[in-house]
């Protein structure tokens, strides 16, 4: 008689890990303890600066200055919260919704709006950060995420690969492949999804029957776990733990955050279709941002004038990342050449002189 | 190691060679010379794959380089992409031809193009060996020729081998390109043997490079992969009917080496495209394309396709009537208005 083991260890626990409630007091509770006080300063700091990037991307779509922008608004905890977990040894995989987790890493706000901005498919060195493009095809990313960390374990690297992934994602086969082959390789992988509530205009109740989007682990053998997404310090704490565990070669972790995302899709989506107003209001109560100020506000550990530091920060910084976006970058046409093929085939030369003389130009020169 | 691998141990001089036996060296070979190459896919590790090419690759390189992966092929080629990311050369295999559609976006969306969404900086050279075609009595989903799904998608390089040797050549310059290589072994010459050369071994062509396999005058016949031997004993067939006919193998689909291809045909004045994926839209249209415009003045006939037809592949029983053969071949070269040729010399005479 086959026994078949039960592995309740593998599932989330009843209630998603929070350590501050939507008022930002602690919530006692044996998960993971809450972050240092350093650590929880970075936060805030980082979900302001980032939330004040998002809003001026926004802004730039609206002067016509960037082609789109998916806003991940409301995202802060989550976006913030699981960079800044990462090593910097570590690998981050994201997705076209978390352009504020990528500044989080440290890129050049300017060269992660290339992208949305129309000037190339991606505009930073994704070596330099150790962060991938930004994935557009939905839960392709996690298979990279997967190859990249069992190279790593190959080779003998202490890295770890978190991608980000959207309840819609899940869906997606790509997901799946990922959950099984990083779980039969035990590679060092993070699954970070971050289920806002919405795949576009499609309710996460159309998109899964699971009892929660954690739940999916267990199916892989994998330890999953459910966290407050709008609860900073939280976030940070299960990411962190699941990195740890990672790293120590016990396999991959799948973390849930529970979130939501405050604007439309897009600038070019209009929510209103598909959820109400009273919906959203709902969730600006449990504002990541306020959550974390009015927590280390309570514990004397932010005043008014570092309240209001940090938001002259966030300006100036929106400001220079306003002026940088305003000037109109140069275009060269043999850059469509450049970079298919290690060397540009014979066809390609042909055709970018064919393009150079239509424009009345020496290909790779002035015209 | 078994009888395979024992076989062909690397191509010496002088020696019969197997296509599968060729592939089978290629890969050791690769494996032993350089630590990042590895070599994974389904049923690939303990077994040796289901046409036996890795055989023995596991036992002797470990399975830390050689081993068996989960079903997905859309998970073997997306963890590849993250491996040489991260500096490793993976050879992957997709069991047959039609089980790589699973792996399409990713080969499609990730693989061609990461390294132009990076401006260079991502570079993947990975190789994905897809065994390829028909004539071997497959049933259904196990003998499409899906090259044009792959020569479609610019950042891809998609090369077939004709020959046991050339397979051998072929797949070394694949693993060693800095690009990613769609490696399309056509499995109906798995088992065809080759005699390498006496002299120096085998010369390591270009990869980007088409070979004329058979000098000829009247018309050049372009093949490439499993189609190749056919054109061959075609050209044989011809030359008692006293047409001498030029065999091109392609071995690069794409790039496609015009300058070969365009130099044989306004030769010959003539040009048949032969193969056994259908003809709309198939690879032979492109070339009958590229003909018309570099060769037009030099044509005395057109372009013509021997294909296999716009149907889906059918099933063993009726194969026969659906690969090019050596008949058809034959019936296309009548076809390229000898006589009107003929006419036309004696007007101008």
């Amino acid at each position: 008689m086959v026994t078949i083991p039960m592995t309740p260890e593998l599932l989330p626990a009843a209630n998603p890990v929070t350590l501050l409630d939507p008022a930002g007091r602690a919530v006692p509770g044996d998960g993971p303890g809450l972050p240092g006080d350093d650590v929880l300063a970075t936060l805030y700091r980082m979900m302001v600066l980032g939330r004040r990037f998002d809003t001026q991307a926004t802004a730039l779509t609206k002067q016509g200055r960037l082609a789109v922008y998916p806003s991940a608004r409301g995202q802060e905890a989550c976006q913030i919260g699981a960079v800044l977990a990462l090593r910097p040894q570590d690998w981050l995989f994201p997705t076209y919704r978390d352009s504020m987790a990528v500044t989080a890493r440290g890129v050049d706000p300017v060269q992660v709006l290339t992208l949305l901005r129309g000037d190339w498919h991606s505009g930073y060195d994704p070596y330099q950060h150790r962060v991938a493009p930004q994935c557009t095809p939905l839960a392709t990313n996690a298979l990279h995420a997967v190859g990249l960390a069992r190279a790593a374990a190959i080779k003998g690297e202490d890295t770890v690969a978190l991608v980000m992934l959207g309840d819609g994602a899940t869906s997606e086969g790509d997901t799946h492949a990922a959950l099984n082959f990083a779980a039969v390789w035990k590679s060092p992988v993070v699954f970070f999804i971050q289920n806002n509530g919405y795949a576009i205009s499609v309710p996460l109740a159309k998109q899964t029957a699971a009892p929660s989007l954690a739940h999916k682990g267990i199916g892989y053998g994998i330890p999953a776990t459910v966290v407050d997404g709008n609860d900073a310090a939280a976030v940070y704490a299960v990411v962190r733990r699941a990195v740890t565990a990672a790293a120590a070669g016990t396999g991959p972790v799948l973390i849930e955050a529970l979130t939501y995302r405050m604007e439309a899709h897009t600038n070019a989506d209009d929510a209103t279709r598909y959820r109400s107003a009273g919906e959203v209001a709902g969730w600006l109560a449990r504002d990541p941002v306020t959550r974390l100020r009015e927590h280390l506000r309570g514990r004397g550990l932010l005043d008014e004038a570092a309240i209001a530091a940090t938001d002259a920060e966030a300006e100036a910084q929106a400001a220079a990342l306003r002026q940088r976006m305003t000037t109109d970058t140069r275009h060269d046409p043999d850059d469509l050449f450049r970079y298919v093929y290690a060397e540009p085939t014979p066809e390609l030369r042909r055709q970018q002189r064919e393009l150079a003389a239509e424009l009345g130009r020496s290909p790779g020169g002035e015209g | 190691m078994t009888a395979i691998a024992e076989q062909n141990r690397g191509l010496m001089a002088g020696s019969a060679v197997t296509m599968a036996g060729a592939l089978n060296q290629g890969l050791s070979d690769a494996l032993s010379e350089d630590d990042s190459v590895l070599v994974f896919g389904e049923d690939v590790g303990t077994l040796g794959g289901v046409f036996r090419i890795t055989d023995g690759l596991a036992a002797s390189f470990g399975e830390t380089r050689v081993f068996d992966t989960p079903l997905s092929e859309s998970g073997i080629v997306g963890t590849a992409i993250g491996m040489a990311m991260n500096g490793l050369r993976p050879v992957v295999e997709m069991q047959f031809d039609a089980f790589a559609y699973p792996a399409f976006e990713q080969i499609t969306s990730h693989l061609a193009k990461l390294r132009n969404r990076t401006r260079g900086r991502v570079e993947l050279p990975i190789v994905i060996r897809i065994p390829y075609g028909g004539g071997i009595g497959g049933v259904e989903h196990h003998c499409d020729s899906s090259e044009a799904y792959y020569t479609h998608t610019p950042g891809l390089r998609v090369v077939t081998p004709g020959t046991p040797a050339d397979a051998y050549v072929l797949l070394r310059q694949a693993i060693s390109s800095p690009d990613p290589v769609i490696f399309l072994e056509p499995k109906r010459r798995y088992w065809s043997k080759e005699t390498v050369s006496e002299h120096g071994g085998i010369a390591m062509d270009p990869i980007d490079r088409a070979l004329v396999r058979r000098p000829g005058t009247d018309v050049t016949l372009i093949a490439y992969g499993g189609a190749l031997a056919t054109a061959l004993e075609a050209a044989e067939a011809a030359e008692e009917y006293g047409r001498s006919a030029e065999v091109i193998d392609l071995r690069s689909l794409s790039p496609f080496d015009d300058e070969t291809v365009t130099a044989s045909v306004k030769r010959t004045g003539r040009a048949i495209v032969v193969h056994e994926a259908s003809r709309f839209c198939g690879y032979g249209a492109e070339v009958a394309a590229r003909l018309s415009e570099q060769c037009f003045h030099y044509l005395e006939a057109p372009v013509l396709r021997v294909a296999g037809f716009d149907i889906p592949y059918p099933p063993p029983h009726l194969e026969e009537y659906h690969l090019p053969s050596v008949d058809r071949i034959l019936d296309a070269i009548d076809r390229l208005q000898w006589q009107e040729t003929a006419a036309l010399v004696e007007v101008a005479g």
